[in-house]
C-alpha cells in the first residue's frame, strides 16, 4: 500500500510496473557530460580505511568507467542493474485487473539482497524517478538496512518533467566531480519527487543534503 | 545499374554520414563507439580463432557436463557446465555459446557467454560485451567491455610481487575500460 504523499506526488503516465518498460526502441544517443557537486562531496566522505576496504554498490547499469574509477581507489565495488531487473518478465504477475504488477517479494528474494551494514556507499542514480512506485519505498528500506552507520547514499530527482529529454540514463563517474551521461533506454519518469518528498522518502536517515543543478536534477547526498 | 561512389567503397567508414575521424576524444565514449562496430559475427570468430589452436582444449556447444572440471591446459569452452572448473594456471575462454554454472578458478578468463557463479582469476578476467555474470570477481585485473552484463562483486587483489609498485591509473582500451595493479594491455592488443 502506498503513502498518501507517495500516490499525491505521482504524475503517472502509465501506472504499475510496466511504465518503466521502454516504450520503443533503446536509443543509441551520444555522450553528454555533467559536473557533479553531488558526486564530489559523495566521494569525499570515502575516506579509505587502511584495514579494509570500502564496499560501494553501484544500483546503475554496468558501467566499466565507474568499476575502474571505484577500484582503482581500492574499493569493492558491488554492481546490480536495477532497471534491468525491474522488467524481467519472471518479477512480473498478473492482478486481478489485469494488469502486470511487480511481485516484491520475489524480486527481493533475489535482487538487492545483501546483509545488514554491507556498504559504505550506494549509487542509486535517478533509478527511484524510473521505478514502479511499490518499488521505492521497499527499496529505500532495504538500502537504509544495507548501509553502514555514517553510509553515504547518491541519488538523483528530476525537478520537472522535460519529457523525452528525460531519458534513463547511465551515469560513468569521468572525474571526482564530472559524470559522462548516456541515454539508456526510453523509460519515462514514473513521478516527480520534491524536497517535502525527499525528506519524507529517507525520514530514517540522518542527514541529506540537497545540491540543484541547472539541467533540472536534483542531486542528493544521504547519509544513515 | 548505379555505379558506386569511390567514397561508399571505403570499408573502414560504415557511416557515409559520418567522417572517419569523428571518434569521440574520451576513453569512455570510444569505447562505447568502437563496441558497436563488433557485431556478434566478430565475438564468434574471436572466439573460435582462439579455440582452432592446436594447444587449446575445445569443448563445443553441443556438450552438457554435470560434475567438476579439472586440467592443465588452457581450454575453450562453448557448452554447458555445471559444477566447478579448476584450470588453476591456465587460461579459459567461455565461448558465445557457453552456460556455465559454476565456480570457475583459472589464470585468465575470458568470457563471451553467459556464467553463473564465482570467478577467481589469479591474473586477469575480460568480460566481453557479448557476456553475462551473476556472481563475484576476484582477479588483479580486469577487462569491461562496454554492454557486458556484470551483477556481483568486482575485489581486485593486489598483486604480492608487485606491491611496492604505486598503483597506475586507469588504463583504457579501444574496446573497454581495464583496472588493476598494473596496466593490463594495450588498446591494440586488445
Amino acid at each position: 500500500m502506498s503513502s498518501p504523499n507517495l500516490s499525491l506526488m505521482r504524475w503517472f503516465r502509465t501506472p504499475g510496473p510496466s511504465g518503466s518498460r521502454p516504450v520503443g526502441p533503446v536509443r543509441n544517443a551520444s555522450w553528454t557530460s555533467r559536473r557533479s557537486i553531488g558526486l564530489g562531496e559523495f566521494l569525499r566522505t570515502l575516506s579509505p580505511d587502511a584495514n579494509q576496504k570500502l564496499c560501494v554498490l553501484d544500483l546503475g547499469p554496468t558501467s566499466p568507467a565507474n568499476i575502474a574509477f571505484l577500484t582503482d581507489r581500492e574499493m569493492r565495488v558491488y554492481n546490480e542493474d536495477l532497471m534491468r531487473e525491474v522488467r524481467q518478465p519472471e518479477y512480473l504477475v498478473r492482478a486481478e485487473d489485469g494488469s502486470e504488477q511487480l511481485d516484491l517479494d520475489k524480486f527481493f528474494a533475489e535482487n538487492v539482497c545483501y546483509p545488514d551494514n554491507q556498504f559504505d556507499a550506494i549509487l542509486c542514480w535517478d533509478a527511484p524517478d524510473y521505478l514502479p512506485e511499490s518499488l521505492v519505498k521497499p527499496l529505500v528500506g532495504r538500502i537504509h538496512r544495507m548501509l553502514k552507520p555514517g553510509g553515504v547514499l547518491l541519488a538523483f530527482f528530476h525537478t520537472r518533467d522535460t519529457g523525452p529529454e528525460s531519458p534513463y540514463y547511465r551515469y560513468d563517474i569521468a572525474q571526482a566531480d564530472t559524470l559522462k551521461m548516456q541515454s539508456r533506454s526510453n523509460s519515462r519518469l514514473q513521478r516527480i519527487f520534491n524536497n517535502r518528498h525527499i525528506e519524507n522518502l529517507f525520514k530514517d536517515f540522518a542527514s541529506k543534503t540537497f545540491y540543484l543543478g541547472r539541467d533540472n536534477l536534483r542531486e542528493v547526498v544521504v547519509v544513515r | 545499374m548505379w555505379k558506386a561512389r569511390p567514397e561508399e567503397n571505403n570499408p573502414l567508414n560504415t557511416n557515409p554520414q559520418q567522417p572517419l575521424h569523428s571518434a569521440a576524444a574520451s576513453p569512455v565514449a570510444a569505447s562505447a563507439t568502437s563496441s558497436n562496430m563488433n557485431t556478434p559475427k566478430d565475438t564468434q570468430k574471436a572466439a573460435a580463432s582462439y579455440s582452432d589452436r592446436a594447444d587449446v582444449g575445445h569443448i563445443g556447444k553441443s556438450v552438457v557436463i554435470r560434475g567438476e572440471l579439472t586440467g592443465n591446459e588452457d581450454l575453450y569452452l562453448d557448452g554447458e557446465i555445471e559444477g566447478n572448473i579448476d584450470l588453476r594456471d591456465h587460461k579459459l575462454v567461455i565461448g558465445p555459446n557457453g552456460k556455465i554454472k559454476a565456480t570457475i578458478t583459472a589464470r585468465d578468463i575470458v568470457l563471451h557467454g553467459r556464467v553463473e557463479g564465482n570467478i577467481s582469476a589469479t591474473e586477469r578476467v575480460e568480460l566481453k560485451k557479448s557476456c553475462s555474470l551473476v556472481g563475484d570477481v576476484s582477479t588483479q585485473r580486469i577487462v569491461i567491455e562496454d554492454g557486458a552484463y556484470f551483477k556481483g562483486a568486482i575485489d581486485i587483489k593486489e598483486n604480492k610481487e608487485n606491491r611496492s609498485d604505486s598503483r597506475k591509473p586507469v588504463v583504457s582500451s579501444s574496446s573497454g575500460v581495464s583496472v588493476g595493479a598494473a596496466p593490463a594491455y594495450s588498446a591494440s592488443s586488445s
